[in-house]
């Protein structure tokens, strides 16, 4: 289907910028979350980069016009390499006041802000907290630092569907169409993956071609109102993205960590045995992966998060790829099955999708305050090896990556993501799955002793590993326990020589997956005043802070670690080459405590813990301060 | 994986070479000796069993069978047992612990598993004692119990681990004794058979910590009074002179003696697949009534919960295939950006 969208009736200058921020904000059930992603898909489609932010409510209902039920949806898109969401919003859509009085703060000075005025009336400034006789869209002091839109959108909506055939509230929930139609036209996106997708959706999934007719009809209606309506004296148009050459797709960061997951196991030639427990912001996970059931995926929904462990170590010793996942507050209760996959030494991965803490915290907001709980949150000496995803499609790759570290050295491995990259999308080069190496996995069938008896932590001399003898195979019974085990035999043993040794072999262990974990990267110069060094989602925001401070000719370069233990070999040597290490981290400064423990480097850390991501502006600031500029 | 016809095994084939550390005249070392009796009558490859435990004294199990084991964290076996019917259910996994691994901090995973009807057995070792803490009071130890965390009596209730597991929807439910290790046999090879979880309550005697607890029901000369033996489809009969039953009262079991106008006839019959009946049954407790042994419920009824995950995934595959990496990756939309 083709719309004829391209001919302007009136002639409106377009303006060529390189990135724009968007963020559609109204009440959780104005479907935000749907208007984002539909705008994504037509700026990906079209061919610009574009990073993605959801703001969930914690609330799935909450009482409709009230500010803690607002739910936003940030999409920048690019005509160059992007790597975050973007700081400032250029443009803000705001379906009810609530939306607005929450959102408008982040809007840039002198930005757009495209309201839907029929529902800016008293009651609905009560319910959000506004002064009854204060209405926002008359503030002069607003009005004076944004460019305030007024559309009547439920009006125009309802005035476009009234022979629609539909009833009152099915024709104001195509209102979010209206508004995306207004956004089409301001930033000349077509509106044919759109169409497509209602026609889809609503017209064939769910049989309800009236509902498609009704959402394509007030999609085009809101474009051809900002045509015609002369409210904007100008279009901005935002040029393709020169990406790399090759077929994409848009993931998100929980996407990317199923589909990761799925791709290691095939590469083992293994089912994967995912269990889990439902746990915001990482269920998700559970949803993709209990799907795919013909891509070799078992998953068990457990009674808690330890049972999930506790079965996935149980899959482990019984042969297959066994993963768990969480969030912080799961972790902490998964931390005695992880010390005994510690102690059994069999291959175990742990998603942590980290969200705000302590306790239940705020289970949609991201932070990232577990990496010293995955570090040495378990009793005794238990070390594992962690890493973490740098980007929603990165997630990908480091699943895979987990996976191939827990086999080869039969441990387990803690893959921190957060919320921030698990909810937010980006564009993702599809891998060629040929080019991934595969995961190796040996299950011996005969004894390794020369007695003909069978010694279950023997270990290989490269890795440490003990060979992974799986039930069913005839000659190698053994016994595997949380009590301390005799070098070789794996019997139980208290002796006090042989404890001192396990202790500093299984740490050894740990460490020796440096010698095949990637280098760290350095971005900008390789030496020089100060080193922004980051781990996991803040990945985007790092890179590009350092990016606009080293335009602006300051010596800062950016490193960013996937691997928190080990760390790659050449770390230390990339610390000494800067002046000045500075750490921004989610929490209050964790990698930094590492880092300065391990080290001994003086390094600085940027904390904040407002549950959200770094601004980069923020970070330049900081670092400037920091550095003395 | 398997070439060779199956061996045939002994019950020493089942031992290991480690030296059992259970206290002397513990109740563990018959039940352990009726396990090694009876695996090598079930006809099933000795690689192909796996033993599972928690924590506790009954917990040591699996170091003492040359099968394949895992000896796990306090109260989690059925979790681990769960994974390891998951990643392979041809797998025959056994689940050995006490009563406070089991009831206690395993309780949760214990329901959960009866009520999937995991195809596993547990070995529930009861002695009403935390013995490997040195004495503390367990779920299944009496009301007023005087013990070390508890001087002046226990103040909690407790469980009766078979009229839980019947309500937990438990699909194999049983109770044999330490001391009768032919019994034991007999009940095993049962529960071995049985497809679906099966729940098997040992009364084993912890003769440090509880010593004698079981007596009444253990000892030739006051057991035939304190306990009644079950079999399917035969009168319920018990006592030194078979001179006793149960029979129902309204809605109540009794006990009633024969004779009198009182005839076997009279008597209630064993049904193993009445569910109301087994949990009646689970419920008598000596001295007012008889304590059952042998099989109180089996049902077949139910499916397993590892064969149901296969089949779903099997059901799948056949529905569409199997899946396509490169097909599941390339899903949705996506575009193309050309060289340039």
């Amino acid at each position: 289907m083709s719309t004829d969208t391209d001919t302007a009736h009136r002639h409106v200058d377009t303006k060529p910028v390189d990135a724009v921020a968007i963020r559609f904000c109204g009440d959780s059930g104005d479907g935000m979350q749907l208007t984002g992603g539909l705008f994504t898909n037509t700026a990906a489609l079209f061919g610009n980069d574009i990073a993605t932010y959801p703001d969930f409510p914690a609330e799935i209902r909450a009482p409709r016009g009230t500010t803690f039920g607002v739910s936003g949806f940030q999409v920048q898109f690019a005509s160059t390499d992007i790597f975050t969401p973007g700081d400032a919003v250029n443009a803000l859509v705001a379906m009810n006041p609530a939306g607005f009085k929450t959102n408008i703060m982040d809007v840039e000075p002198g930005g757009i802000v495209i309201v839907n005025e029929d529902e800016f009336n008293k009651a609905n400034f009560k319910k959000c907290g506004y002064e009854a006789s204060y209405d926002p869209l008359d503030d002069d002091e607003l009005n004076r630092r944004y460019q305030i839109v007024r559309v009547p959108m439920t009006r125009l909506t309802r005035e476009s569907l009234t022979d629609a055939g539909m009833g009152a509230k099915d024709v104001d929930r195509c209102r979010n169409m209206y508004a995306l139609g207004i956004v089409c036209w301001l930033y000349d996106r077509p509106l044919d993956p759109t169409i497509r997708f209602l026609d889809n959706f609503f017209g064939k999934k769910k049989d309800k071609p009236e509902v498609a007719a009704a959402n394509i009809k007030a999609l085009k209606a809101g474009f051809f109102f900002g045509e015609t309506a002369e409210l904007f004296p100008v279009r901005y148009q935002v040029a393709r993205a020169r990406l790399n050459p090759g077929k994409y797709r848009k993931i998100s960061g929980n996407e990317a960590t199923a589909l990761g997951f799925v791709t290691a196991a095939a590469k083992a030639n293994k089912q994967l045995v995912y269990a889990s427990y439902p746990i915001t912001p990482a269920s998700e996970v559970l949803h993709t992966l209990s799907r795919l059931k013909r891509y070799g995926v078992t998953t068990f929904q457990a009674e808690d998060e330890i049972s999930a462990v506790c079965a996935a170590i149980g899959a482990s010793f019984a042969g297959q790829l066994a993963l768990t996942g969480t969030s912080g507050p799961g972790l902490a209760l998964k931390g005695e099955g992880i010390g005994l996959a510690v102690m059994l030494e069999v291959p175990l991965v742990v998603i942590d999708v980290q969200r705000a803490g302590p306790s239940t915290g705020m289970p949609t907001k991201t932070e990232q305050a577990d990496l010293l709980m995955a570090l040495w949150g378990r009793p005794g000496e238990s070390p594992c090896i962690v890493v973490a995803p740098r980007s929603p499609s990165d997630c990908f790759d480091m699943a895979i990556e987990a996976f191939r570290l827990a086999v080869r050295y039969m441990c387990p491995v803690i893959y921190l993501s957060d919320g921030y990259i698990a909810n937010g999308a980006e564009p993702w080069l599809l891998p060629d799955l040929d080019a991934i190496e595969p995961i190796q996995i040996e299950h011996p069938s005969e004894t390794n002793n020369p007695d003909g008896t069978f010694l279950p932590y023997k270990r290989d001399p490269e890795t440490l590993a003990r060979p992974w003898a799986i039930p069913g195979t005839e000659g190698l019974e053994h016994r595997l326990g949380g009590l301390e085990k005799e070098a070789d035999t794996g019997n139980v043993s208290y002796d006090p020589e042989n404890h001192d040794q396990m202790v500093r072999t299984r740490a050894a262990k740990v460490l020796k997956a440096a010698d095949i974990i990637p280098l760290l990267e350095v971005r900008g110069p390789e030496s020089g005043d100060a080193l922004l060094l980051g781990w996991g989602g803040t990945y985007g925001t790092i890179t590009t802070a350092g990016d606009e401070l080293r335009e602006a000719g300051h010596s800062v370069s950016t490193a960013h670690l996937q691997y928190l233990n080990p760390f790659p070999k050449n770390l230390p040597d990339v610390l000494g080459r800067f002046k000045t290490i500075i750490i921004p981290e989610i929490n209050l400064g964790q990698l930094l405590k590492v880092i300065r423990a391990e080290y001994l480097i003086d390094a600085v850390g940027i904390n904040e813990m407002r549950g959200k991501m770094f601004r980069i502006a923020d970070l330049v600031e900081k670092t400037l301060q920091i550095i003395g500029r | 994986m398997h070439d060779t016809q199956l061996p045939t095994y002994k019950p020493k084939d089942f031992a290991t070479d480690q030296d059992v550390r259970w206290c002397p005249g513990c109740g563990d070392y018959a039940i352990l000796k009726a396990v090694q009796k009876t695996l090598p009558t079930l006809g099933r490859r000795k690689e192909d069993y796996v033993f599972v435990s928690g924590i506790g004294c009954a917990a040591r199990f699996p170091y003492y069978m040359d099968t394949y084991g895992l000896h796990s964290i306090h109260g989690r076996a059925p979790a681990f047992a769960t994974g390891i019917k998951l990643a392979n259910p041809a797998l025959d996994v056994w689940l050995v612990s006490g009563d406070g691994d089991l009831l206690s901090i395993g309780g949760n995973h214990t329901m959960h598993t009866m009520r999937r009807n995991v195809d596993i057995n547990i070995l529930l070792l009861n002695n009403r004692i935390y013995g490997l803490t040195k004495g503390q009071y367990s779920p299944t130890s009496e009301f007023g119990k005087k013990t070390k965390s508890t001087p002046v009596g226990s103040p909690d209730y407790p469980v009766n681990p078979l009229s839980w597991a019947i309500g937990g929807g438990c699909t194999f439910v049983a109770r044999s004794i330490d001391i009768d290790v032919l019994h034991l046999e007999k009940v095993m090879a049962r529960a071995a058979a049985h497809r679906g979880t099966s729940f098997v309550e040992v009364y084993q005697d912890c003769n440090i910590y509880n010593h004698q607890t079981w007596f009444y029901a253990s000892q030739k000369k006051t057991r035939p009074d304190s306990t009644i033996q079950l079999e399917p489809g035969k009168p319920m009969i018990f006592g030194a002179d078979s001179d006793k039953g149960l029979q129902m009262d309204g809605t109540r079991l009794k006990v009633v003696e024969l004779g009198n106008g009182v005839s076997e006839s009279d008597l209630l019959l064993h049904d193993e697949t009445d569910r109301g009946l087994a949990f009646m049954l689970t419920q008598l407790s000596f001295p007012e009534f008889p304590e059952p042994l042998g099989i109180i419920y089996a049902s077949t009824e139910q499916e397993t919960y590892d064969h149901v995950v296969h089949e779903q995934i099997r059901q799948a595959i056949e529905m569409d295939g199997k899946g396509d990496l490169h097909k599941l990756l390339h899903e949705g939309e996506t575009w193309v950006v050309e060289d340039d």
